[in-house]
C-alpha cells in the first residue's frame, strides 16, 4: 500500500502551493452562512411565536447540520470535474499506472487525501461554530468526524459514477437534482418531520440526512439509539461506494 | 514469424498473442521476440493494433489469448513488479499539468518509490538530458509540444528502464523537435537500453529500429531489418510520375518499364533498380509527366506493395 501515499504525496506537493486559498475558502463559508441564514433569518425566528428550532436557537440548530451539508458539497466537487480530468482529460492515473501503483492503491490515495481535504474544512467549519457560540456539548467534536463520514457517503459513489463517465454532461444534473435538493431538503434548514410523508421517506434514504441527524445530535450532546442507525447507514454507502469505485475505475483504466 | 533462436528468453516474448474488445479484433495471434539491447518497432497505419499491443506489454491491458512474456515475467501476475522495469511514453502525454516542470520528474520517481534526495538528483539529470533544464520551473502547460513530449520521455526514465515502451514519440512534432527526440533514443539504445516502438513513419522506424514488424490490419505481415525489407519487398530505386491532374495515368505505355508499378491517386510509382534509366525511357516513349523524381526505396513502399495502401491515408 506505499503506492497510496506515494498518491498522496502528490497531493500534497500541488497543496504546498494552494493551501492558504483553499483553507481561507474554508472559513469564510461558514462565517457568510452562519451570519446570514443562523443571525439573519435566525433574529426573525427567535423574535417569532416559536423562539427556537426543536428547542435550539435557529443558529445552534442548523451550524451542525450545514456543517455536514457542506461536507457533502465538498465532496461532489472533488470526485467529479477533478476525477474526469484525472481519469481521461489528462490521464494522470494512466500516468501512475504505468509505475509499480496499482488501482487500489490509486483509490486509496484518492479517498485519503479526500478524506484529508474533508477533515481541514470540517475543522475550519467547527472553529466557526465555537466562534459563533452553537456548541454545546463536549460530544461535539465528534461531528467532525461524522461530516467527514458525510463527506464520504457522496465521494465514494460518485466517484464510482464518474469512472464510468466518457464526458461531463452528467455533473451539471448530479448538482441540481441530487445536491442541491439534499442541501435545501436533507434537514439542514428545517426539522424533516415538517416535510411531506413521501419527501420524509425519500430524504432518509440518502446519507445527508442521516448526517445532519447525528452531527446535531451531537452537537446538543444527546445521542439516541437512532444515532447508530445514522453512522450504519453513512457506513454502507462509503463501503459500497468504494467498493464499486473499485470496480468501475479498474473497468475503465485496465481494458 | 518473428522467432529467435533465444524464444521464451528473450525480453519480449509474444505467441499466438491477442486482443478483442467484444467484437472488435485489435491484435491477431501475432508472434514476436525483443532481445536485450536492440530496437524494436511495429510499423503500421492507425488502427493496425500497434498501442493494443503496447498497453498488453505496459501491462495495463489484459491479454485475450495467447501467451505473452515481459522480462521473463506474466503481465498480468507480475504487472508491478514488471512496471518497475519499464519505462512507458504513452501515445497521449499524460504529464501532470497540476505540477511544475521538475515536479513532474520528481513526483514519478516517487511514484517509484525511489527515495526523495535520489529523486531530485535523477530529475535534474533527465532535465540535463532532454535539454528542458532552463524550464525545470515552468509550468508544464507552457511548454511546446516538442519539450512536453521530451518531457514525457524524460519522466520514462526516472526508474532507469531496462526496457523503454514509446507509442508513437514523435507523431505531431515538427522536424526539429523530431530530430531531437530521435537523437535522445539513440543515445539511449547506445547506452544499453531495449526500446520498443510504435509509429507509422517509415523514416522513424528506418532511422532507429533494427529490427521490426510491419502490422495491418490486426495481424503482422511482414519482419525483418529495415534494409530486409525493402530489399524484400521493394527495387533499390523508385521513379515518381506526376501526370496532369484530370488525366489518367497511361498504365498501359509503362507497360514493362519497371519490375512493379503502382498507380496512386496523385502519382505513379515505378519500382526499379536504375531509376534515371526508367525515367529516359519513359520520355523516349513519349510521356511527358508534370514532374519526375528518383528516389531510394523506403519502408512506405514495403508498406504499400503489401497491403496496397499508403501508411498514412
Amino acid at each position: 500500500m506505499t503506492g497510496a501515499l506515494r498518491v498522496l504525496e502528490h497531493h500534497l506537493i500541488v497543496y504546498r502551493r494552494t493551501w492558504k486559498g483553499s483553507l481561507f475558502t474554508s472559513f469564510v463559508s461558514p462565517i457568510l452562512f452562519l451570519a446570514a441564514m443562523g443571525f439573519g433569518l435566525g433574529s426573525l425566528i427567535s423574535r417569532g411565536p416559536l423562539r427556537t428550532v426543536d428547542g435550539l436557537t435557529y443558529v445552534a440548530f442548523i451550524a451542525p447540520g450545514l456543517l455536514a451539508a457542506t461536507a457533502m458539497q465538498s465532496a461532489y466537487v472533488e470526485t467529479t470535474y477533478p476525477i474526469m480530468v484525472r481519469i481521461q482529460w489528462e490521464r494522470t492515473y494512466e500516468g501512475m499506472l504505468a509505475t509499480p501503483i496499482r488501482i487500489l492503491e490509486v483509490l486509496v490515495g484518492e479517498f485519503g487525501w479526500l478524506v484529508f481535504r474533508l477533515a481541514l474544512g470540517s475543522v475550519a467549519f467547527f472553529l466557526v461554530m465555537l466562534l459563533f457560540g452553537t456548541v454545546h456539548s463536549g460530544l461535539a467534536v465528534l461531528a467532525i468526524l461524522v461530516a467527514v463520514l458525510t463527506g464520504l457517503a457522496f465521494a465514494a459513489p460518485i466517484f464510482a459514477w464518474t469512472a464510468t463517465r466518457r464526458t461531463d454532461l452528467s455533473f451539471a444534473l448530479i448538482g441540481r437534482f441530487l445536491i442541491t435538493p439534499l442541501f435545501l431538503l436533507g434537514g439542514v434548514f428545517f426539522p424533516i418531520h415538517q416535510l411531506p410523508q413521501l419527501v420524509q421517506g425519500i430524504a432518509w434514504l440518502t446519507p445527508l440526512a442521516h448526517g445532519v441527524a447525528l452531527a446535531r445530535s451531537l452537537s446538543v450532546g444527546v445521542l439516541t439509539p437512532a444515532a447508530a442507525l445514522h453512522l450504519a447507514v453513512l457506513l454502507v454507502y462509503a463501503a459500497v461506494g468504494i467498493g464499486a469505485a473499485r470496480i468501475t475505475l479498474q473497468r475503465r483504466l485496465v481494458t | 514469424m518473428a522467432t529467435s533462436p533465444d524464444g521464451p528468453g528473450a525480453l519480449i516474448h509474444a505467441r499466438g498473442l491477442s486482443k478483442r474488445f467484444d467484437q472488435l479484433v485489435a491484435v491477431d495471434a501475432i508472434d514476436f521476440d525483443v532481445e536485450r539491447g536492440e530496437a524494436f518497432g511495429f510499423l503500421g497505419p492507425n488502427g493496425a493494433g500497434k498501442t493494443s499491443t503496447m498497453r498488453m506489454i505496459g501491462c495495463v491491458s489484459t491479454p485475450s489469448g495467447g501467451t505473452l512474456r515481459v522480462l521473463g515475467m506474466d503481465p498480468v501476475a507480475d504487472g508491478p513488479r514488471i512496471r518497475a522495469r519499464l519505462g512507458v511514453v504513452p501515445q497521449s502525454d499524460t504529464l501532470d499539468t497540476e505540477l511544475l516542470v521538475e515536479e513532474n520528474l520528481f513526483t514519478y520517481a516517487r511514484y517509484f518509490g525511489i527515495a526523495r534526495d535520489l529523486a531530485r538528483r535523477r530529475a535534474w539529470q533527465l532535465l540535463d538530458f532532454v535539454q528542458l533544464k532552463d524550464r525545470a520551473h515552468d509550468r508544464v502547460e507552457f511548454l511546446s509540444g516538442g519539450m512536453k513530449r521530451r518531457l514525457t520521455i524524460a519522466r520514462a526514465l526516472v526508474n532507469e528502464p531496462e526496457l523503454l515502451l514509446l507509442d508513437e514519440p514523435t507523431t505531431g512534432l515538427d522536424p526539429q523537435a523530431r530530430h531531437l527526440v530521435w537523437d535522445r533514443l539513440y543515445r539511449l539504445k547506445q547506452q544499453g537500453v531495449t526500446i520498443v516502438l510504435t509509429t507509422h513513419y517509415m523514416d522513424e522506424a528506418e532511422q532507429l529500429c533494427d529490427r521490426l514488424v510491419v502490422m495491418d490490419k490486426a495481424r503482422i505481415v511482414a519482419f525483418g531489418s529495415p534494409r530486409s525489407l525493402i530489399d524484400q519487398y521493394s527495387s533499390r530505386e523508385v521513379l515518381e510520375l506526376r501526370f496532369p491532374i484530370d488525366a489518367t495515368p497511361p498504365l498501359d505505355q509503362l507497360d514493362g518499364l519497371a519490375e512493379r508499378i503502382e498507380a496512386l491517386p496523385d502519382r505513379t510509382l515505378l519500382y526499379t533498380d536504375d531509376g534515371e534509366a526508367t525515367a529516359v525511357e519513359v520520355h523516349r516513349r513519349g510521356l511527358r509527366p508534370e514532374s519526375t523524381l528518383v528516389r531510394r526505396s523506403t519502408l512506405e513502399d514495403v508498406f504499400l506493395r503489401l497491403t496496397g495502401r499508403s501508411l498514412i491515408e
